[in-house]
């Protein structure tokens, strides 16, 4: 959680559209999905960035357009400075081994019909000149005993395992080839309370012991304060406010943010009576048609004329310390509001 | 309230909680063995009152609701013991046809995964009017304009031109507010809600349980919240039950639950959750695996996982140990674990 500096992945204005078409034997586009809408970070060497948001602003396809499983329609990221989207070959190959992935859902991210051993140790068959051949079972069972599986498990298949240990699987696939970045799109979603909390720990020591950087997706506002060391939040593809974990989560400027942050409910029943709540009316509107200049302006209770004809660019600003894209940001603690 | 039931009993006429479920045991035979997946439950809720059940998954809370709706797979599932109260009268005895009727006008329920409880291939108006017309044998036109009243009361915006509409041209929200219109179109006395938002996102979620509150604020009906999000219970519960391999291991008003646990698992849950109010350290994790239904350790099932464990917890099966009239903890060493003092 010590982080540094140092960036080792920048993103600029990263945008995904995705064709929206109509007819059956003759296809006409008629629309895009704008799933990513120019989004810009950096991430630095041995820190956990969380992006947060709701259920289609854009998480999982910013976690695949920084993979390189996706093509961008614009934009770029570059890891210590090459840019991935537009390496192919044998140097995106090399690039990949440096980002891994752990997914959501540890019941169908892995292969029923492999081993464990053949899961955790298929990055090496990929990358053949990681390990060499006779030294593979040996890594992998290193491996598995580094996310706390037993290493005489290696020749069980996924369904022998509960879904904690099934992450831990997907977790220590990931740390293979030694990479310096993991982004874990929704680690601990599916899991139980008291697992969630192993996994979490888990996470946090490799960090420590691997200088990991994490970029961390999740909707549960809870656990990303609790492994963050900063906070995107996302809304129909776009960033609208980043800062630290404190920033985010004390001093909110965004009144997206401010609206989610107050719907978390916190557990513990003392002064639930007078504890404030913004509620959102509706549903997100379609990244298909999103509104004009501010996205979330359907649904602010702040907005005015020029939040449909300006869009706000995300930087600090008089009210805000550190980036939000709201005309009119300004700090409010709505966590620990009474 | 249902005609049947009246004809039994008077309303009020019985000295206990308006539900109660007492000794439950439900267990699943399959070819693996015999799965005791409910041993032993006991709790009850009033009208106008919230009662949270809480666990992990696998620990019974689904095949208890199941139970008490009269839905049970029946086989697999055999009821094997105790009884549910509906105003004094066991609902287990009652025969199918009487059973129909509190379900639904008596007790109804909203399921967990609102895509899959509807049929995708029926407008959804005329999905809430099938209940008025099968329970009640209103007319088609004058159940239509119920089923209308029901999305304006559950705050589906316009409504009256929505009536025709089919399940998958609704968001995950209003769908589940949709569930929540045909549970609650019999004015029912108990509503159970099965993590009625476990799948939506939070601000959709702060919508739906502000619905269930306004809900049972006007019509007085009880409501059992089965869920896993310990945030949500502080938030709407009156008092707790606490399910870890089939088992009621805790109840508690609501209050007292959070600020001093009895059993060591409703405990370490407590510990383990990340705040979204404070950062924290390195969370507690309680170790280990939740029980395998098909194995149950011997003695206290959470024995494996008990940091507070003695050599008797692995032989004797702790009963509900009573602290106080509305508490209870099946744990012997209750009394060591509540002064370890206020959370
Ligand atoms: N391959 C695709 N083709 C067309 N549309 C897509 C595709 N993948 C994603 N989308 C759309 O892009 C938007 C963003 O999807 P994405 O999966 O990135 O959201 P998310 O933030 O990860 O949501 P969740 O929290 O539900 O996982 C959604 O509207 C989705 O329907
Ligand atoms: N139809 C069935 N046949 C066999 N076993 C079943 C059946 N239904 C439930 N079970 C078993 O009974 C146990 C309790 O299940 P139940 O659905 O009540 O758990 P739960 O507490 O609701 O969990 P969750 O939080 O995952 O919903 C589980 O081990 C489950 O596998
Ligand atoms: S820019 Fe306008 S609409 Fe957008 S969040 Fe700020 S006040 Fe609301
Ligand atoms: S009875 Fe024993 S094992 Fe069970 S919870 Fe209490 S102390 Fe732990
Ligand atoms: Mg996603
Ligand atoms: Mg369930």
């Amino acid at each position: 959680m010590k982080a540094n500096t140092e960036s080792i992945l920048e993103v600029r204005d990263l945008v995904k559209h995705f064709p929206l078409t109509q007819g059956i034997v003759v296809k006409r586009q008629i629309g895009a999905i704008k799933a990513v809408d120019g989004v810009s970070f950096d991430l630095h060497r041995g820190e956990t960035l969380g992006i947060v948001g709701e259920s289609g602003c854009g998480k999982s396809t910013l976690a695949k357009l920084l993979m390189a499983l996706e093509r961008p329609t614009s934009g770029s990221v570059r890891v210590h400075g090459r840019d991935i989207t537009t390496a192919r070959g044998a140097e995106l190959k090399r690039m990949r081994r440096n980002i891994q992935m752990v997914m959501q859902d540890p019941y169908t991210s892995l292969n029923p019909r492999m081993t464990v051993g053949d899961i955790v140790g298929e990055p090496f068959e990929i990358h053949s000149d990681v390990v060499p051949k006779g030294g593979r079972r040996r890594r992998v069972q290193e491996l598995l005993e580094v996310v706390g599986l037993n290493p005489d498990h290696i020749n069980r298949y996924p369904h022998q395992f509960s879904g904690g240990q099934r992450q831990r699987i997907g977790i220590a696939r990931g740390l293979a080839l030694q990479p310096e970045i993991i982004i874990c799109d929704e680690p601990v979603s599916a899991l139980d309370v008291s697992i969630q909390a192993q996994v979490m720990n888990l996470l946090e020591r490799l960090q420590n012991e691997f200088d990991l950087a994490y970029i961390f997706i999740a909707h549960d506002l809870s656990v990303v304060r609790h492994i963050s060391d900063r906070v995107a939040v996302m809304y129909l593809g776009k960033i609208v406010e980043l800062g630290s974990d404190a920033e985010i989560y004390d001093s909110p400027t965004h009144p997206y943010t401010q609206a989610l942050l107050s719907a978390v409910p916190v557990p513990d029943p003392e002064g639930r009576e007078t504890r404030q709540r913004i509620i959102l009316q509706g549903d997100p509107p379609s990244p298909a048609n999103p509104p004009s200049g501010c996205h979330f302006r359907t649904r602010c209770w702040k907005a005015q004329d020029i939040c449909a004809e300006q869009t706000p660019a995300l930087e600090a600003r008089p009210g805000s310390g550190h980036p939000s894209a709201c005309h009119f940001a300004e700090a409010r603690d709505v966590v620990n509001a009474q | 309230m249902t005609e049947v039931l009246s004809e039994q009993v008077g309303r009020g006429s019985h000295s206990g909680a308006l539900l109660e479920v007492d000794d439950l045991h439900v267990e699943f035979r399959t070819r693996a063995g015999v799965a005791k997946a409910v041993n032993g439950v006991t709790y009850s809720v009033d009208a106008g009152e919230t009662l949270a059940v809480l666990g992990e998954s696998g620990s019974g809370k689904s095949v208890t609701a199941q139970t008490i709706m009269g839905i049970l797979d029946m086989p697999p599932g055999k009821i094997t013991g105790g009884e549910i109260r509906f105003r004094g009268v066991d609902l287990l005895k009652l025969p199918e046809d009487q059973r129909r009727r509190v379900r639904g006008e008596g007790i109804s329920m909203v399921f967990q995964d609102a895509l899959s409880a509807l049929n995708p291939v029926f407008p959804v108006g005329w999905q809430i009017a099938e209940m008025f017309r099968m329970h009640r044998g209103t007319s088609r036109a004058e159940a239509k304009k119920k089923a209308v009243e029901l999305m304006d009361r559950v705050r589906i915006p316009a409504a009256k031109d929505r009536v025709n509409d089919f399940p998958h041209q609704f968001s995950g929200g209003m769908r589940q507010r949709i569930m929540i219109a045909m549970a609650i179109a019999l004015d029912p006395e108990i509503l159970i809600a099965d993590e009625p938002t476990t799948a939506l996102d939070v601000t959709v979620q702060a919508q739906i349980m502000g619905l269930l509150a306004e809900l049972q604020r006007d019509s007085n009906m009880g409501l059992i919240l089965i869920t896993h999000d310990l945030g949500v219970v502080a938030d709407v519960a009156d008092k707790i039950a606490v399910m870890y391999g089939g088992r009621i291991v805790e109840n508690a008003p609501v209050h007292d639950l959070y600020k001093n646990p009895a059993h060591p698992y409703s405990k370490g849950l407590l510990e383990s959750i990340p705040r979204v109010d404070h950062k924290g350290q390195e969370l507690y994790a309680i170790k280990g695996l939740p029980p395998n239904l098909l194995e149950m350790p011997t003695g206290c099932a959470f024995h494996p996982r008990c940091p507070y464990r003695r050599d008797n917890c692995v032989t004797d099966v702790p009963p509900l140990y009573t602290i106080s009239g509305t508490r209870g903890s099946a744990c012997h060493y209750w009394r060591e674990v509540i002064d370890e003092g206020e959370h």
